[in-house]
Formats: structure tokens, sequence, C-alpha cells
């Protein structure tokens, strides 16, 4: 398992102490701890957030006596007082269900945390398809949500979990197509190899890489924040129309759970905006190749520093958009459940497969007219301190081109190497079976 | 602290391919319980944990795609079940299912002979080295090492017609790979889908012998 957080370099630590085996064990569990620490802290952080947000949007104050300054230790109060609350379950309740649902939500929105690119060599689970399980176990949340609604016993509950049902099922389709855009321009869908492309200038960012990609930034932004219902798309909940929707019934732990899962889930798809759109842990200003890039080549410390800098650089850009969700939520008037549905399916969903279809022809287009591949000549050219990229280091397919006549063949008498070359140089210039197969692998 | 050395040995044993034995247990266990269940909300919640556990043994030998795919379709696909479900059975006649006696021996025979089919089909492949990843040991076709992709790349590149297998061999074609039979299901997906929205749409009904609303 050495592709938990860069565990190889900790474990390789631990096991000049300790037996390799357990080394490797507590390396997992540290690894572990950091991503469901941030996973348990983020919220914390969040809901305090939230309430400064709306009260000074509703120029209040907010909280302001727990803890001294600013009230920063409100969270804690309440997450101690909630613990502390009798742990109901209504009569006419599904009682296995609906103590089992908080945790559903919860394990989906905590799964999402595996493939987030924290830092160059920073991330849980480097999967080439990182994007696509991402929204795959994205869209499971919402069954906590319905089994939650339905279990509770109450109309209330069924009505939000119904709409929210009907919900996700259509933002589902824009938010998957949103995602592809980038990834269509990029060509990969592993999110670290997503972030490494963009490093550089500011304007290696996809968000301003052309205007298909500056607008689904948008559009996914949009939808991000209804996949995780909040408002102005927060049916699921509606506290004046369903009392409070599918967590109606709920009280004290398994309540703060949907909690905790929802501000989660919020930094979530934040940090998939951030790593598709806003160039993930890349700080735009040349930090990297200036300071991190040579600090993390050092090894050791200089590794560890650099990447808690990306990682706090990745952090703050998606703690910001956490922010504008918030900034919405309390600025917007909740929409109808019939505005919701015909915002995604008559406009969002639209506009999504516009932007899709531009992406693939926008790089013919603009070869076409300037020569370039990219709309705004940056500093340097997107993916180019990449050098090959890692796919093709670790997995190089030998396809040796057709050969029409056997003369063509190299005589078995050749040394090997020239041989090779020979077959290197074959492939560059045609084959276009191995051409596509670089697209695939780049 | 020898006291500690079970746990470690616990966890060291599930991250060297215990894992899949575990999720193996957990599918069929979970499948077992969809049988048992008369609530058909209920059904559809161990199906779910059923179809997850199928989705963390593929994670779990190192098949990323597919495992991401059965997330999305399998148990994404239970969602829409599950919503049919809760609107079928929140209240009325089938909130109990209950299966007659002779249901249940057709049912039975049934699944003994997929049983059968499977167990047959499993026993008659030659797995060689093909088991469980587990470190140390060298692994065959089929695993490769997650720097390379798992076996993402693999499936894609076959995905184009390239068989990986094929490679560094002289071979005068390529297969033409299953993106053609892919276009046609997925064109044919989507006639079916317009197909279902013109049945399910609202049918305005026009009077014509009443005057026009104003």
């Amino acid at each position: 398992m050495s592709t938990v957080l860069a565990a190889a370099s900790i474990a390789e630590l631990l096991a000049q102490y300790i037996d390799s085996t357990w080394a490797y064990a507590l390396t997992a569990l540290i690894h572990a701890a950091l991503v469901l620490g941030f996973f348990g802290v983020a919220p914390l952080v969040y809901i305090w957030l939230e309430r400064k947000v709306a009260g000074r949007i509703q120029d209040r104050l907010g909280p302001t006596r727990v803890g001294g300054k600013f009230g920063w230790l409100q969270t804690l109060a309440d997450g101690v007082k909630l613990i502390q609350k009798e742990d109901l379950c209504p009569e006419a309740a599904d009682r296995m269900l609906f103590r089992v649902s908080p945790y559903l939500v919860f394990v989906a929105s905590f799964a999402a945390f595996l493939v987030l690119p924290w830092a160059d060599g920073w991330i849980a689970q480097d999967l080439d398809i990182g994007i696509f399980f991402i929204l795959a176990i994205m869209s499971l949340e919402v069954m906590g949500v319905i089994f939650a609604g339905y279990s509770s016993g109450s109309k209330w509950s069924l009505f939000g979990g119904m709409r929210e049902a009907a919900q996700v099922v259509s933002y589902e389709i824009p938010m998957a197509i949103c995602a592809l855009v980038p990834v269509t321009a990029l060509g990969t869908l592993s999110m670290a190899e997503i972030s490494r492309m963009q490093s550089g200038s500011i304007l290696n960012w996809m968000v301003l890489h052309d205007p298909f990609c500056f607008i689904a930034f948008f559009v996914y932004f949009t939808v991000a924040t209804a996949s995780v219902k909040r408002a102005p798309f927060d049916l699921a909940e509606a506290e004046s129309e369903l009392v409070a929707g599918f967590h109606t019934e709920y009280s004290g732990i398994r309540w703060s759970y949907f909690f905790m899962a929802e501000y989660a889930s919020m930094f979530a798809v934040s940090g998939i905006a951030t790593a598709l759109f806003l160039g993930g842990w890349n700080s735009g200003i040349g930090l990297e190749q200036a300071i991190l890039d040579p600090l993390r080549a050092r090894g050791g410390a200089g590794f560890l520093i650099a990447n808690v800098i990306a990682a706090s650089i990745f952090i703050s850009k998606g703690c910001l958009l956490v922010f504008v969700q918030m900034w919405v939520r309390w600025t917007l008037p909740r929409l109808r459940i019939d505005q919701v549905m015909t915002t995604c399916l008559k406009y969002l969903l639209p506009i999504s497969c516009f932007l899709f279809l531009g992406i693939t022809v926008w790089p013919l287009a603009i070869h076409r007219f300037t020569g370039r591949t990219t709309l705004l000549d940056s500093v340097n050219v997107m993916g180019s301190e990449l050098g090959a990229p890692k796919a093709n280091q670790a997995f190089r397919p030998e396809l040796v081109p057709v050969q029409k006549e056997s003369a063509a063949r190299p005589a078995a008498t050749e040394p090997a190497a020239a041989v090779e070359r020979k077959v290197e140089d074959e492939q560059a210039g045609q084959a276009p079976a191995a051409a596509q197969e670089g697209q695939v692998q780049s | 602290m020898s006291w500690l050395s079970a746990p470690i040995d616990a966890v060291a044993w599930v991250f060297q391919g215990g894992a899949v034995y575990v999720f193996a247990l957990m599918a069929v266990a979970c499948a077992v319980a969809v049988v048992v269940s008369q609530n058909v909300v209920r059904m559809a919640f161990w199906l779910i944990l059923s179809l997850a556990a199928t989705a963390g043994l593929f994670f779990s030998l190192n098949a990323d795609f597919v495992g991401a795919a059965q997330l999305l379709i399998y148990v994404g696909g239970t969602l829409v079940l599950l919503i049919f479900g809760v609107m079928l059975t929140a209240s009325g006649p089938f909130l109990q299912i209950r299966s007659r006696p002779g249901e249940m021996v057709l049912g039975g025979v049934v699944g003994l002979l997929l049983l059968g089919v499977l167990l047959s089909s499993a026993i008659s492949v030659d797995w060689g080295n093909r088991g469980p990843r587990s470190a140390g040991t060298t692994v065959g076709v089929g695993f490769n090492d997650p720097a390379s992709g798992n076996t993402t790349r693999e499936l894609g590149m076959k995905f184009l017609g390239a068989n990986p297998k094929d490679l560094g061999s002289n071979r005068s074609t390529l297969s033409p790979g299953f993106l053609l039979p892919f276009e046609i299901v997925s064109v044919h997906l989507l006639v079916v889908l317009i197909g279902a929205a013109y049945l399910a749409r609202t049918k305005r009904r026009r009077d014509v012998s009443a005057p026009p609303a104003t």
C-alpha cells in the first residue's frame, strides 16, 4: 500500500527503527488519521465561518463570545452539546435504516477525499481515473439522504428525501459533463496529473485556458452547489416548507453527522473545482519553479516543507470556493422545486453539452488560426516542465509498426540496440496506432 | 508490545491482499440479507451494500476502472430502484413482501443452477499466478503496479483495439476494439431514453368542442 499519501517515505523512515510490517501499518494509520482529521476539522471551521458570514451579510455580528475573540470555539461548544443530546428514534421509524443512514452519508462524503490531490505526491490514492471515481462516489451520498427520509416515518422527511433524489439524478449529468470539459482539454483523468499540467503561470490554469473551460467553471460551480444541496438549491431541507426536510426526526450526534458530511462535501466539490479549473496546488505565480521544486528535489524535510506549502495553497483555494458557496447561500432566495428542475434540465444541461462540444473542436480551430494550442501566450507552455508523461515512463507499449515487406525487418545479425533505435524511428515516423496510444496515455 | 502484534498483523494481512476476502464475505452476507429481508427498501439497502462490497473487491484487486464503474452504474442504478421502492411502499399492500413456498422452490432452483454455472466456470479457469496480489510474490498478467495505472490503461488500450499482449510482437492487423459496439449501444440507449420521455410526458387533452380558454 505504498500509494497511501507518499507512505513510502515515512514508512522507510519508520522501517529504520521498527519492523517493516509494523512500519507500513503505522504509516497507513498516520495517513488515514491525517485525512480523517482534515475531514473532521474542516466542518468545524466551516460551521463557525457559516455563522460569521451569515451574521455579517445580515448585518449582525454572529458568534462573539465562546472562546474569546470572534467566537471561534462556537462549533466545539455546539459539538459538545450535540453529543450530550438524547439519540431519539421515532416510533414509526424503520429503526435499523434510521440509525444507519447518517453513516452512509458520512462514508460517501469521506471517500471523496481519497483522491483529492493535496500536493505533488500527497494524494491518498493516485488513481488513473481519479475524477471518474470521485464523481461515482459522491453520487452515493444521496442514498443515505433517501434512506433517512424514508426511514424517519415522517411526511416531511419523505418529501425531503424524494426531492433530493430528483435533484441529484438531474444534476449529476451536467456535473459530469462539466468535469469532462477540462479533462478533454488535458487528456487525463488522474487528479494529480491534471494538477501537474497546470503548473507554471496562472495562464496555465484551466479556467483561463479557453472560453469553454471558463464558462464550464461557473456552470460546474453552480451544479456542484446544487449537488451538495446548498441554498439556493437546498430543497431537501427547505426549512420554510418542510421543517427540516430529511433530517427532521434526527437529533444529537446522528444529526451532526449529516452536517459534517455536508460541509466536508462542500470542500470536496470545491477541491475538485480547484484541481480541475484553478490550478490545484499550484500558486500560479511561478512559486513552484522558483522555490518549491528545488526544495522538493532535496528530499527529506525539504520535500515535506514544499508539500505543506503546496497543500496549504490547495486548501486555501478550496476554502475560498466554500466561502463563495456560503456567500451565495445567504444572498439568494431558495428556488422552487420546479425552478430547480428547469434550471438544470433546460439551461445547465444544454449549456454543458454545448461546452463539451466546443472543447472538442477548440484545439483544432485555435491551431488552425494561431498556430498555437492555447489562446493566451503563456510564459511556459502547459505541461512543458512535465517532461515525458509519467504514464510513458512506467508503461510503454512497444508496438512494432506494420511491415509490409519482410526485407524491411532488421536482420538478426544487427546489434540489439541498433534494432531498437530503428524501431523507434519508425514508430515516430508512422504507425497511426502508436500515435493513437500516445493520445490515450498522455 | 506483544499485545499489539495481533492487530498489527491483522492490518498487514488486510493490506497484503486479505481485503479481498473481507469484501467477498461482505458481498455474500449482504446478498443473503437481500433475499431474507421482506421490506423492499431494506432489500435495496442490502443490495447497495452488496454491490458496493463488489466494487471494493475490484478496488482491492487493482481494477480501479471496473470498481468505479460498478459504483456509478450498479450502486447508482440501485438509486432508481430505491426511489421506486419508496414510492410504492410508503404505504399499502407492498410494505411486506412474503413469497409463497412454490416461489421459494422455483427461486431456489434457479439460484442453484446459476451457482452451478458460476462454479463450473470458476473451476475450469487455470488461475495460475493470478491470485490476489500479495507483497513479495511475483504477479502474473493483469496486475500492474499503481504507477502504471493498475488495469486502467490496458482496458483503455483494449477498448481502442490494441491488445497489450500483442505489443512488441509483429502483427499485421489490429483488432477493431470495442469502440463501435460501445457507440452503437449508447445511441441505442439514447433512443430508448427519448422514447421513454415521449411516452411518459404529460398528455394535454385537447377538447375540440369547448371554446378556447381566454
